[in-house]
């Protein structure tokens, strides 16, 4: 008994001790401010994307984003696939047929462009980074991984729930809440350049979404708040297209590995039966 | 052993055989993904078809092209070719077949170009009959992609292909 | 590979195999007929749970290189290609992703077990080095893996970490540069980090080997710190009661294990990594992977860069001096009531360095590493040394069998354990 207390105060004054110095000396030169988090249908462990969404979020890179963006790692035929925006193939044929992919070299040596197949991936705004870079003064990024590439830290203890299965944890979501609180802090009138979520605060893309700048068909509010919720929702599947099927066999396998434990440890007790230990 | 204890065993044995069949269960599932990620990924079955445009090429020609990774032969047949390929006897043949159920339009042959032998590719417009020659063992393909000599078991095989337009194919 | 065996096959046929090859005999000795500590906790599962996880990393390791391209110009989209098209390729490099993690957080158990109940002490010292040799593979290992998709964090963490050998005087740079195969971390760098990845495994495998052969010689430490008297009263043989003991340990760890691989995946990786390497932009904040991280805080505590080098490998080095570092007669620090109290200010040390070490190295960051880095290497080389010789330890137990006894109380159980102790084949 006496142990196990000893243990455990000097495990609760060790986190105690951390706990009060992570805070009081992480405090200092950090102006950013935390996302807040939005209600995602992809999020915990039974999430699904929803299919409406992807398909606004595309609407919004392909009317917006995609003049700068590239979206170099995902092909168009990935935008029918399961647990995706699940465009039909059809749609999907038309939309890359509506793209010139660069093929070659033909039989007399030259590159020459053709209308793109469900098996291409997105050409890209620029031919390289130099180029995006020459024409608008910054290279912006791949959309691709995005949202899996950006992120913050909620700091002691928090950053520890985030890996926990109760509620409130199990948050992986901090790349898409990041990108939304991003798309609505540009909050100095004077500053285009300013942003309360982007480190430094300097940011070289100015505000990219208004309300109104996507028409909606399917009676979705045309609002900012919608539209960076969406596209953002779309560069989470974009970054982990297998999302889906990840949690669903996460499911099955946590499952079968409770009932094979419990099995074994019955198990085990029996065979232990007759000895003492 | 005495008789109070038996029927503690079979409880016991009943424990000790479900959970010997739940970590097979467990040990199988395990398995099938590290099996199946050597069959073809998703970009490689997205390529499973590839189109040709065959207004290019002229009466008497081969085109070679690629399709999973192999070479596909698509020929333009003359008149004279077609019908040497028609008129053959199927009782000259070791792996008989018609001609015309080998082509969907007698002008144009499409066969993957992989010998049925041990898969080298063979040349156009050569060997005894004018179709193909495997440089490796000596087989002789016919102008209908038939083998007619030599070590090779069957026909150059024909891909499911279909005429988009009268000057486009799809392969696959 | 305990001794002589006396397996005798059922068959002909494999009385004529082992009689040739007596490996049936090696393997019944092992693992069938080993005496076992029967009072050993689930602590001891973590050995198993170990060679568990080396399987799992060197499989889907094996089945990932199948996959991916160790080439600047195609690591990274050969693990997108893995994590997007390859049949169960999001598994596979979640699996081997995570599963380094939880190989970490195995051996960090298994390490401070160790530390707690003494298993380093004679007649195991060979053992626990053997064990030292093993957790420095493994960082290689590690580290070598993590440079291998060519992330941000990988391009980054392989320069600072090679850059560590820059600090030997006279040679440093040249060692660096034979390192990178040029001026930088580049295509030769990752091309052979790959080679060695592949290579380290296995060399891990054979080095568990001489692991538990040792192991096997001197037999298991338990929790008393008193040695088997008495096979008959104080051990089990090894199959069925370790085995399945073993086995129950394993599915649970799986279990916490398919939690990170299923639900949190990059919770233990970092956002950078999912960007392309760039040799020309830095991250705002370099961080290695966790488990590398109280080395870390160690390296940054020290003001001087050869001074940080020496006492980041001196922090692992100081592992294999152990044996001869305590100086208590008693193993066991459930006998030892100041060793105890030390060794979970220990512990929370090292998880306050793990700590610091993600922080930013600044002001008050630096501070507390110092007095935490301070405090690991005086829990070594101070209160070891001498506590051993102060320390009142309480009264041992006559035997293993006693102290099971002991706890179980009446005199009904001793009678029962008496005449149901299972005899060792």
């Amino acid at each position: 008994m006496t142990m196990i207390k000893t243990k455990l105060s000097l495990t609760i004054l060790g986190l105690a001790s951390a706990l009060v110095a992570g805070p009081v000396l992480a405090a200092g030169g950090h102006d950013t401010m935390l996302p807040e988090r939005q209600p995602w249908s992809f999020a915990g462990a039974f999430g699904k994307f929803d299919r409406a969404q992807l398909q606004r979020g595309f609407q919004v890179y392909r009317e917006v984003c995609s003049n700068c963006h590239s979206l170099k790692r995902v092909a168009f035929r990935n935008l029918s696939e399961e647990g995706g925006p699940q465009f039909s193939e059809a749609q999907i044929k038309a939309l890359a047929a509506e793209y010139k992919i660069k093929d070659g070299p033909n039989d007399s040596g030259d590159m020459f462009e053709r209308p793109g197949r469900p098996s291409d991936k997105f050409p890209a705004p620029f031919a390289n980074p130099e180029a995006a870079r020459a024409a608008l003064g910054a290279a912006p990024p791949d959309f691709s991984l995005l949202a899996k590439a950006r992120g913050y830290s909620r700091g002691f203890p928090l950053f520890l729930v985030d890996a926990l299965p109760i509620p409130g944890g199990a948050y992986q979501e901090h790349g898409p809440d990041y990108i939304v609180a991003l798309l609505n802090g540009y909050s100095k009138a004077d500053d285009p350049n300013w942003n309360d979520y982007m480190p430094g605060n300097k940011i070289a893309m100015a505000a990219p979404l208004a309300d109104g700048a996507v028409d909606y068909t399917d009676g979705s509010p045309k609002t900012l708040l919608q539209y960076s919720r969406d596209v953002s929702a779309f560069m989470m599947w974009a970054a982990e297209p297998k999302l889906e099927e990840r949690k669903k066999t996460g499911f099955r396998a946590l499952a079968f590995l409770l009932v094979f434990a419990g099995l074994l440890y019955y198990t085990k007790k029996k065979v232990w039966a007759d000895v003492a230990h | 052993m005495a008789e109070a204890t038996t029927v503690e065993p079979t409880r016991r044995d009943f424990l000790y055989i479900a959970t010997g069949a739940v970590a097979a269960v467990g040990a199988g599932s395990v398995a099938w993904p590290l099996i199946h990620q050597m069959n073809p990924d998703a970009s490689t079955l997205a390529l499973a078809s590839t189109e040709v445009d065959l207004a290019a090429l002229p009466a008497g020609g081969i085109m070679t092209v690629k399709w999973r990774g192999k070479p596909v032969f698509v020929r333009h047949r003359t008149a004279k070719e077609i019908q040497e390929a028609q008129a053959t006897p199927l009782s000259q043949l070791p792996d008989p077949q018609n001609d015309a159920d080998r082509v969907k339009k007698p002008e144009w042959l499409i066969v993957t170009g992989v010998c049925t032998h041990l898969g080298c590719v063979p040349l156009g417009h050569s060997g005894d009959y004018d179709g193909w020659f495997c440089p490796c063992h000596g087989s002789h393909y016919d102008t209908s992609g038939r083998i007619r000599k030599g070590p090779a078991p069957r026909n150059l095989e024909v891909p499911q292909y279909q005429f988009v337009t009268d000057a486009k194919v799809r392969i696959g | 590979m305990s001794g002589p065996s006396t397996y005798v096959p059922k068959s002909a046929i494999g009385r004529w195999f082992e009689s040739r090859l007596p490996i049936m005999g090696l393997m019944h000795s092992s693992f069938v007929a080993y005496p076992t500590p029967k009072n050993l906790n689930y602590f001891w599962t973590f050995g198993g749970i170990l060679s568990l996880m080396l399987g799992v990393q060197i499989i889907t390791g094996i089945v990932l290189a199948m996959h991916y391209t160790p080439h600047v110009d195609y690591a990274f989209q050969s693990v997108e290609h893995i994590m997007r098209d390859v049949n169960w390729g999001w598994f596979l490099r979640y699996t081997h992703a995570n599963g380094a993690s939880m190989f970490f957080i195995a051996v960090y158990i298994h390490m401070l077990r160790g530390l707690y109940f003494g298993s380093y002490k004679a007649p195991r010292e060979v053992l626990w080095i053997l064990g030292v040799v093993i957790f420095l593979l493994m960082m290689a290992t590690a580290f070598m893996g993590y440079v291998l998709p060519w992330g941000q964090m990988s391009f980054w963490g392989a320069t600072v970490i090679t850059n560590l050998f820059s600090a030997i005087p006279l040679v440093g740079e040249s060692i660096t540069t034979w390192l990178w195969g040029g001026y930088s971390v580049d295509n030769p760098t990752l091309n052979r980090f790959f080679s060695l990845h592949y290579l380290l495994p296995f060399m891990i495998a054979a080095v568990v080997v001489l692991h538990v052969w040792a192991l096997h010689v001197s037999g298991q430490n338990n929790p008393t710190g008193v040695e088997v008297k008495d096979v008959k009263r104080d051990t089990v043989p090894f199959t069925p009661y370790a085995t399945i003991k073993d086995g129950f340990a394993m599915v649970v760890f799986l279990a916490f294990f398919s939690w990170f691989i299923f639900y949190v995946p990059n919770y233990l990786g970092h956002p950078d990594n999912y960007i392309d390497a760039n040799p020309m932009v830095t991250p705002a904040h370099i961080v290695p992977e966790w488990y590398f991280l109280p080395f870390y805080a160690i390296l940054r505590a020290i003001p001087d860069k050869l001074g940080g080098v020496i006492a980041m490998f001196g922090s692992i080095a100081v592992l294999a001096f152990l044996p001869w570092l305590d100086t208590s007669r008693v193993k066991s620090a459930s006998y030892r009531p100041v060793y105890r109290v030390f060794f979970w200010v220990f512990v929370v040390c090292g998880i306050g360095l793990g700590y610091l070490g993600a922080m930013p190295a600044e002001g008050g960051y630096v501070i507390a590493s110092r007095i935490f880095t301070v405090y690991y290497f005086a829990f070594f080389l101070i209160i070891m040394p001498l506590l051993g010789l102060f320390e009142t330890p309480k009264p041992l137990p006559a035997s293993i069998a006693d102290s099971v006894l002991a706890r179980g109380g009446s005199a009904s159980a001793v009678a029962a354990g008496a005449a149901h102790a299972p005899e060792n084949k």
